[in-house]
Order: structure tokens, then sequence, then C-alpha cells
């Protein structure tokens, strides 16, 4: 029975995982990378993991997911783009090689060794106690240090996202002269001596 | 705990298997957003080994970790989709190519 359940898990994350690279459309690539978390989230629950099953599907293909399609949407940037343009010469078979090397080296290490290690000691899985009981009573006694640095990690997230999504009118990289762009500052004026007024003039 | 009838290294493999795939997708696709996704993709094969080897040595460590990188995946994504906003705002470009103002 776990075997069916782990071959489909396994191809319908495979399949998303290609997907998400050889789509052209960003737009498509974030849809099939909604298929390979949700192939992520079976086979969680083939593991035993059902808390961490239903996070995977609220979190990331609810709301990441939601977040890249939103920013795709936002700045219109679902235009393909061309997969065969190859702009550094060589980047693209200089990757691939890699990627064989990394599988194989990844792959040698799980099919030559064995899965060692100790069992636990304080946190071991008791298989009659609910999944997401363990976890609460795991997360908030032994790691509860971790669980509240946490808190502070999500607010520095917060506070950066909203730095930068505020639109400023003196950022250093927009007085710099782009092709694009029409050059804001006279290229014989110093950065340091140009004040926020003379920009917006 | 009965004995698990797919055993840990099919779960390993795979993992490695998803791990290669977002890393190659890293390296080759040059839309910001896209190498975004593949560095989730990578992520997530990371968080299938936990957790198979959190059901291997019957330790709930695997599945805190997958946890907490559920979070910093979250703080990662959100901060990245941000930088991503504040560059499209100067220019049109979606590829790595055009983010060439340091070159010297």
């Amino acid at each position: 029975m776990e075997t069916i359940v782990f071959v489909v898990g396994a191809l319908v994350c495979l399949v998303g995982a290609a997907g998400v690279i050889g789509f052209r459309n960003p737009v498509h690539s974030a849809l099939s990378l909604v298929g390979t978390l949700f192939g992520i989230a079976i086979l969680f629950i083939a593991l035993d993991a059902e808390f961490l099953a239903a996070v995977q599907i609220i979190v990331y293909a609810g709301a990441i997911v939601v977040m890249f399609l939103f920013v795709i949407m936002l700045l219109g940037v679902d235009q393909e783009d061309d997969i065969r343009l190859d702009p550094l010469k060589g980047q693209r078979t200089a990757a691939i090689v890699a990627g064989v090397l990394l599988f194989a080296g990844l792959a040698a290490i799980v099919v030559l060794g064995a899965v060692t290690g100790e069992h636990a000691a304080n946190a071991e899985v008791q298989p009659l106690v609910p999944n997401v009981e363990q976890l609460a009573r795991s997360l908030f006694t032994d790691y509860l240090f971790a669980f509240e640095i946490t808190s502070v990690l999500l607010v520095i997230a917060v506070v950066g996202a909203v730095s930068l999504a505020r639109h400023r009118k003196e950022a250093f990289i927009d007085e710099l002269p782009h092709d694009e762009l029409p050059p804001v500052v006279a290229p014989d004026v110093e950065l340091e001596a140009v004040s926020s007024d003379e920009v917006a003039s | 705990m009965l004995a698990a009838a797919v055993n840990t290294e099919a779960y390993l493999l795979l993992g490695a298997l998803l791990f290669t795939m977002g890393a190659v997708g890293l390296l080759v696709r040059r839309n910001a957003l896209v190498m975004f996704m593949c560095v989730e993709l990578m992520l997530n094969a990371v968080n299938l080994t936990f957790v198979a080897l959190s059901r291997q040595l019957d330790d709930l460590g695997g599945q805190i970790a997958v946890f907490f990188v559920l979070v910093v995946a979250a703080a990662e994504v959100v901060v990245g989709l941000g930088i991503i906003v504040s560059i499209f705002r100067r220019r049109q470009g979606a590829t790595a190519d055009d983010l060439s103002v340091l070159k010297g």
C-alpha cells in the first residue's frame, strides 16, 4: 500500500519539479510548483507526519505560491522567456554536468552507505499519541527557545519587506545612470553633492 | 512502530533527485522569480529527507526541524520578493542578466 502512495507521490513531485524548470511562462512554473508541494505533502502523510502535511498545503501551496503569483501578476512579468537563449556560453552544459555530478554524489552516499544514527533519546515518536500533540509537546518544551527566536525572525522579515517595498525618493541605485533610463543626474555631478530636491526637479 | 513498506533509501534518493533538479534549475533559469521557485524546490527536498530520517530513527526532531525550515522559507520568500519588487520598479528586465550594475 505504501509503495503505491510513494510511487504516486514521487511521480507528482518529479513531474512538478520538471515543470518548474521547463515551463517558459513563470505562471506555469508557479502552478507546477504547487504540484511538487502537493506531492511532498502526500509523502509526508505516508511518513506519518500529518501535521506537517497540513502545514505544507496551507503555508506553501496556500501562502507562498499565492505570493509568487501575486508578484508575477503585480509586475506583469508573465511574458515568456526564451529558454533556448544561452547568454553565458557553456553555462547550461556546465550546470547540467554539475547537476549530474551532484546527484551521483548524493546517490552514492545513499546507496553505498547505510542509514545509521542513534535512536531518539528524549523526543521519541510514540505510535499511540497523535502527531500534533507530540509535536506541540516537543516544540513548547525542548525547542521553546528556537520557537521564540522564530518570532523575532518573522518580525525582522516583515520590517525588511516593508522597508524594501516603501517608495524612497533618494535611493542610491536610482541615481546611477543606466542605459534603459534617462540619466537622473548630470554625469559630472558627484553623487554626494546631489540633494534630494535636485533629483526631484 | 510498524516496519516500513518503503525503505528510507527510496525517500532519500527522491530527495536527492528533487534537490538536484532544484539546483540545476537555479543555475539554468534566468528569471529571478523562477530561480526563487527552484530554491523552494531544494528546501522541500531537504524537508523530505528530514521527515524520512525522522521516521527511520523514531525521532521527532526531524519534524521539528522541518517546521523551522518552513518558517525560514516563508521569511526568505517575503524578503526576496520585496527585493524583486523594488528591482522591478526601476527596470523592466526580469532576468538575472539585467542586474549587472556591479559589473566592473
